[in-house]
């Protein structure tokens, strides 16, 4: 069949020369990357902007529970203050106490995992024990005992044990795949060609562990969101500051869903569903980018959905694309 | 000229989970050899045979349980400047070419770090040069393509090419090729081997060419040992071993691999 001849696949396969860097060059790898980008970058910048152009948040007036619109964006909450502003500085708050706690958690189970896998013997075990006895401590439950005894919650605190409660899983997975790096042949190539032992961890390991960290980053920044939510919502967030959870707990609190006041609740329940959306589909663009392998499969994956539908409608097929 | 000696070398794994004290499994059991400048020696055996272990050892990378590595009579250093000094001197060539070269790192990242490590180049422009030196003497050209290559973008053969150049880049003396063909296509086996031999030639190198093929190992290398079950247990010119083995096991080698003369002869 002629189609065969203009298969971009087909046509790259035939010329193996430079047919990675051109494609790589000229477009964004994946659509994927493209609209998870889009998303957590608006919300982003949401956060970044919108604080410092709204009025408010806690400012109280008369009109309590005004439908969006009427010079509120938004509508107002039960007591009158702004939606809009309120979730311009929920954004803001969730955001960084998501970030916080995705550095930190990566950053331990970065230490705690690789370190202990690469070094092994009895770094490898006391590591390997610390982090499955930090696995098992559960973090809402600790953060409710903290808060009976801690009066003022700040945001860091809660993010700091966030994160300490959140690190061991990952630690556990990079452990795994350390070791299997740390047995290739490319690693023993450059204990042969000379190469010190940290240059080795930092030059010739860690780059391979990238998707793998940024998988453990994303999912670790959605999980300190949900968690902050949940600690939010069921009355134990940071005390003094807005996130989207703690929006969610006074929407709660104020019969938000018996009044019908859709505006109030689901805009921050909206902004964490988007969010956690966007870091997914960038978190498999990554993994596509940095294994070339996955994204074949990718690509196999998808001519063989498309195979089926061409044979049926061979004539179609082009028009619609 | 440099002579690299291994002498009544032993190693024993411990194997875990075989009762309560373990098993010790003798990998490498009293291997003694010499590799000398400008000569080839090759070590046969079957998998499992403790071959690859014999190079580990030679390379540091695992450490003997007894006997000892000697280069040039002395033994060896096993860590920091000694051991950089020794590994400027004797470098190795991995089996499977696959594996051997990150994924992650260009060609040219795979040259230049032995390159400096060693103090081969030093300059931005020494390292980039002598980088498409060593391409050339594998015969991977043009030398400045192939240098900004990922190793996915390139054949078995050009891999094991530019793993060779990485074990060259430090100017050893003696050369370790662990199975260099055995992951390679067979049409392109040859060539491999003939660009060894080469470069063997050229800069007077002692290699010891760890393979199961002894069809190669007779052609391509002066003495060969036969390893089964971690011991030697037949050395001497290749043409004596082939010609009039004395061991079973070497008889059995023979009989395995393809001869047209002898279908012919009977």
């Amino acid at each position: 069949m002629t189609t065969t001849a203009t298969d971009p696949d087909v046509v790259a396969r035939a010329l193996p020369e430079g047919r990675g860097r051109r494609r790589r060059g000229l477009r964004l790898p994946s659509p994927k990357l493209g609209v998870g980008l889009a998303i957590c970058g608006l919300i982003a910048l949401f956060g970044l902007v919108g604080p410092l152009v709204v009025g408010d948040p806690d400012a109280v007036d008369n009109v309590g529970l005004a439908p969006p619109g009427g010079g509120y964006l938004l509508g107002t909450t039960q007591t009158g203050q702004d939606v809009f502003a309120q979730l311009a500085w929920a954004t803001r708050g969730s955001l960084v106490i998501g970030l916080v706690v995705g550095l930190l958690a990566v950053g331990l189970a970065a230490v705690f995992g690789v370190i202990g896998a690469y070094a092994g013997g009895w770094v490898d075990e006391g590591f390997s024990l610390f982090s499955n006895v930090m696995l098992v401590i559960p973090g809402l439950p600790l953060i409710i005992v903290i808060s009976s005894y801690v009066a003022d919650k700040s945001i860091w605190l809660i993010a700091l044990v966030l994160a300490l409660t959140s690190w061991a899983g990952g630690a556990r997975v990079l452990r795994g795949v350390t070791l299997s790096l740390r047995s290739r042949d490319y690693v023993s190539a450059s204990r042969v060609s000379g190469e010190r032992t940290w240059r080795i961890l930092l030059v010739e390991i860690l780059p391979n562990l990238v998707p793998l960290l940024a998988s453990l980053f994303i999912f670790a920044v959605i999980g300190a969101i949900l968690g902050e939510a949940g600690l939010a919502f069921i009355g134990l967030g940071a005390s003094g500051s807005w996130t989207w959870g703690t929006m969610l707990f006074w929407a709660g609190n104020g019969l938000a869903l018996r009044l019908g006041a859709l505006w109030w609740f689901v805009p921050p329940g909206l902004m964490i569903a988007l969010f956690g959306a966007g870091l997914a589909m960038i978190n498999f663009a990554i993994d596509e980018i940095i294994d070339p392998k996955l994204r074949l499969q990718t690509r196999a994956a998808r001519r063989r959905w498309r195979r089926p539908s061409d044979v049926g409608s061979s004539g179609g097929a082009g028009a619609r694309a | 000229m440099s002579v690299l000696e291994l002498r009544d070398v032993t190693k024993e794994y411990r194997l875990r989970g075989e009762g309560l004290r373990g098993r010790t499994l003798r990998a490498v059991d009293g291997v003694s050899l010499v590799l000398e400048a400008g000569k080839t020696v090759a070590l046969v055996g079957q998998s499992g045979s403790g071959k690859s272990t014999v190079a580990k050892i030679l390379m540091q990378l695992e450490r003997p349980t007894s006997g000892q590595v000697l280069l040039d009579g002395r033994p060896v250093g096993r860590r920091g400047r000694a051991l950089r000094e020794y590994r400027s001197a004797v470098q190795m060539v991995f089996q499977d070419p696959f594996a051997s070269l990150n994924p992650f790192h260009t060609i040219a990242h795979h040259l230049e770090r032995p390159l400096r490590l060693h103090g081969r180049a030093r300059s931005a422009e020494d390292v980039e040069r002598e980088v498409h030196h060593l391409l050339e003497r594998v015969r991977l050209e043009p030398a400045a393509v192939v240098a900004q290559r990922k190793p996915h973008e390139l054949s078995g053969g050009q891999r094991q090419r530019v793993a060779i150049a990485r074990a060259l880049a430090p100017q050893p003396s003696v050369l370790v090729a662990d199975e260099p063909v055995s992951m390679l296509d067979v049409s392109i086996r040859l060539g491999v081997l003939n660009l060894l031999a080469t470069l063997q030639r050229e800069s007077d190198l002692g290699v010891l060419y760890i393979t199961h093929d002894l069809a190669t190992a007779r052609h391509f290398s002066d003495e060969i040992l036969v390893m089964l079950d971690g011991r030697v247990v037949e050395r001497g010119p290749s043409d004596r071993v082939i010609l009039d083995p004395q061991h079973e096991y070497t008889r059995l080698l023979l009989d395995a691999s393809p001869n047209p003369e002898k279908r012919l002869a009977t």
